[in-house]
């Protein structure tokens, strides 16, 4: 009985040192790994500054301003006015008769998902 | 190895023949083997104990060395334990309220030279001048050869620029990389922003340092490796900066200024959504200090919050409010505008002009007399007045988060005979910056209770103390209104947005003593809307004359007026303040659609 531990504590050392040996170098693999990324991750943030100060810069004040003026042709892009202000009574929503001139037959209750593409322009909105 | 026989046949022959015995021979050789033997194996046996000395020698080296070099060197973290965030740059950003960014950083290089590895400094020097026009060929390439091993040769440089001294390829150019500051709006809030430069500077890296306005005042926080990934929120909105900014140059060009200021703050929380100062700067590239002539001409000198200036009749509110707070007065009551001597010195109105025997206090205000200030300002007396001031903030320099703040300490006299109680009812003698009347004018229009100035985004501001009854306060709103309405601000009556205010020209002070005839500092210091007030406006100018009609105008009404009215037309959409009435009539579109 004794020589059969032997034997198995044995090739159990050896499987552990095995396992501890893989286990080493695959950590090694990792932390190489994590630095690698943490190198990456720091170039992309330096690039990301970089691309905000850019976006800043191309979207200063001034910049927009000349934009605006060279396109007026275009655009028409004034300052903004307080007479631009609207109310909500200004906003002309079809009269109430309009939804009773229809007469609507045998309605449905649908349901499902609308796609995008398969929506025609209606030259109506319905409001309930 | 030979080996000798143990009974060599020619020696027993002749022991024989000698009658000897022949085993001595065999003894003798035997005795001698064995000393050979012996020796060879005691010279085996030293071999392996140096072999074996050698081999404990140098395990016990080896571990020692190991030992050694492990006490020696620095500890390292282990790497799986750094966290991945925080290593961002080092210096925080600035942005505006909408988070824009009005100030951040950018990884370049700076030019150094190892003068010791240059090849050829002659075309070192020759190919650097061409890529920086600035550098003198002959100049550098005397300091390259003149002894020195390390020289700096530019602080920043552009990728493009890095190219083209890469492709002069010679060992002894060197770059160090930088974190550079950059403010992509130019010269946009230049005078908040103030500036930056680089600090204690190595080869590896630079530190950025803030050298004026938000950014030395904040050092400490933008230069806090903790925070380093939250940017500094100001209260500042780009947006109406920009128009502020905009509008501000054209008035100061068209009234012929020597300068300007604009505050727009709000009244709730002291925020500052605007506050502008002309002539300005760039940051990017800020100028040298002025080292002859008056400091405040320089675009440096922020007018806004450094200008000390005597505000002349915007003051008159504060008496009026003070008055009717301590119930001396009411809106309604007549004060004495007929006459009034102080020693022997008679105060008299702007321009010769002549208010009548009484007026009422609030058309005191309305048509700015300084005869009928001054007669309220007496009755109120010197130390309640003084304290009154002083409550308002107009005796200390502004809390607001500036460097320059600190050093503008408004100007009042120590004595404070009868005169100065007067004169200082309508702004003369006592001098503030406009943030100072900006901050006094928001006090009043908060209900008398008092704000603190601020450029930092503030999501709950902590209230302030009140200084005068809401109803004084409430009253002293409508007297600005009818100033506006019709008083000596028309031109400031923005249909929808109920514009109250004060306006102020002041005579400016010759450095010589006295006062300048034909230089003014008008101010309006305005508060809208009248009816549930959200901001303050004071708009400031330097030496500004209309000269549109036949003669030059050097009053408030004709310069700060309608600059006031501009930025108030302007700055009031971008606020989300919708027209308190309904726009008048319907465009072409509305028609169609009704």
């Amino acid at each position: 009985m004794r020589p059969v531990i032997y034997v198995l504590t044995f090739i159990a050392v050896l499987g552990l040192g095995f396992w501890a040996y893989r286990e080493n170098y695959a950590t090694q693999a990792s932390l190489r790994e994590v630095a690698q990324l943490q190198d990456e991750i720091a170039q992309l943030r330096d690039s990301l500054a970089i691309q905000r100060a850019e976006w800043a810069y191309l979207n200063r004040p001034s910049r927009l301003r000349d934009l605006a003026a060279v396109n007026f042709d275009r655009l028409g892009l004034m300052p903004m006015q307080a007479s631009q202000f609207g109310v909500v009574a200004e906003v002309s929503y079809p009269t109430q008769n309009a939804s009773i001139a229809i007469d609507i037959e045998n309605t449905v209750d649908v349901a499902g998902e609308l796609v995008a593409a398969e929506i025609e322009p209606s030259g109506e909105v319905q409001t309930p | 190895m030979t080996r000798v026989p143990l009974r060599p046949l020619a020696r027993i022959l002749r022991a024989r023949t000698l009658g000897e015995n022949p085993d001595t021979i065999e003894r003798e050789n035997l005795r001698l083997r064995h000393e050979q033997m012996r020796d060879k194996s005691r010279g085996q046996a030293q071999l392996r104990l140096v072999i074996l000395i050698l081999c404990f020698f140098s395990a016990f080296t080896l571990i020692g060395a190991r030992m050694g070099m492990l006490a020696s060197t620095e500890p390292v973290e282990p790497r799986s334990s750094a966290g991945g965030d925080a290593i961002a740059s080092g210096r925080a950003d600035i942005e505006d309220r909408n988070g824009h960014v009005l100030a951040t950083n950018m990884q370049t290089n700076a030019l150094y030279v190892q003068t010791r590895d240059l090849v050829d400094p002659r075309r070192v020097a020759t190919e650097l001048s061409q890529i920086f026009p600035d550098l003198d060929a002959e100049t550098l390439h005397r300091r390259f050869t003149d002894g020195r091993s390390f020289m700096w040769v530019r602080k920043v440089l552009s990728p493009e620029q890095v190219q083209a001294v890469h492709e002069i390829g010679d060992p002894g150019l060197l770059f160090g990389p930088r974190e550079m500051r950059l403010y992509p709006n130019g010269t946009l809030a230049a005078h908040v922003l103030g500036g930056s430069s680089f600090g204690a500077e190595g080869v590896g890296s630079a530190q950025i340092i803030g050298t004026a306005g938000i950014e030395k005042f904040m050092d400490s926080r933008l230069s806090d490796p903790e925070q380093a990934g939250r940017p500094l929120r100001l209260s500042l909105d780009m947006t109406v900066q920009a128009h502020v900014e905009e509008l501000l140059e054209t008035g100061v060009n068209m009234y012929s200024a020597r300068g300007g200021a604009v505050i727009l703050m709000n009244i709730k929380t002291g925020e500052i959504l605007s506050m502008a100062s002309m002539p300005t700067f760039d940051p990017n590239d800020r100028p040298n200090p002025l080292v002859k002539g008056e400091p405040g001409d320089s675009p440096l000198f922020n007018r806004a919050v450094q200008g000390l200036y005597e505000l002349g009749s915007t003051y008159k509110i504060f008496a009026a409010a003070q008055a009717m707070d301590l119930g001396l007065l009411n809106a309604d009551s007549p004060v004495d505008t007929s006459f009034l001597k102080i020693g022997r010195k008679t105060i008299s109105e702007y321009d010769g002009h002549n208010y009548g025997p009484t007026k009422t206090l609030s058309e005191v205000i309305e048509v700015s007399s300084n005869i009928g200030s001054g007669h309220i300002a007496l009755m109120i007396g010197a130390e309640r007045q003084q304290a009154f001031l002083r409550s308002l903030g107009l005796f200390s320099s502004s809390p607001v988060e500036l460097i320059e703040a600190m050093g503008a300490k408004p100007q009042y006299p120590k004595k404070w005979p009868d005169i100065v109680t007067v004169t200082a009812a309508f702004g003369h003698g006592v001098s503030s910056s406009p943030l100072n009347l900006a901050t006094a004018y928001a006090t009043i229009a908060n209900g008398g209770v008092t704000v603190k100035p601020t450029l930092l985004a503030q999501a709950d501001p902590t209230p302030g103390d009140r200084v005068m009854s809401a109803y004084a306060a409430e009253e002293s709103v409508k007297m600005l209104r009818r100033v506006v309405v019709s008083g000596t601000a028309t031109m400031a009556d923005i249909p929808g947005y109920e514009v109250a205010g004060k306006t102020g020209t002041a005579d400016k002070p010759s450095p010589t003593g006295g006062y300048y005839d034909d230089k003014v500092i008008n101010t309006f210091a305005a508060v809208f809307p009248a009816s549930h007030p959200e901001y303050v406006l004071v708009v400031s100018l330097d030496e500004p004359v209309e000269t549109s009609g036949s003669k030059p105008l050097r009053t408030a009404g004709w310069t700060a007026v309608p600059l006031a009215a501009e930025i108030i037309k302007r700055a009031a959409p971008l606020l989300g303040m919708r027209p308190v009435v309904e726009p008048a009539g319907t465009d072409a579109l509305t028609a169609v659609k009704q």
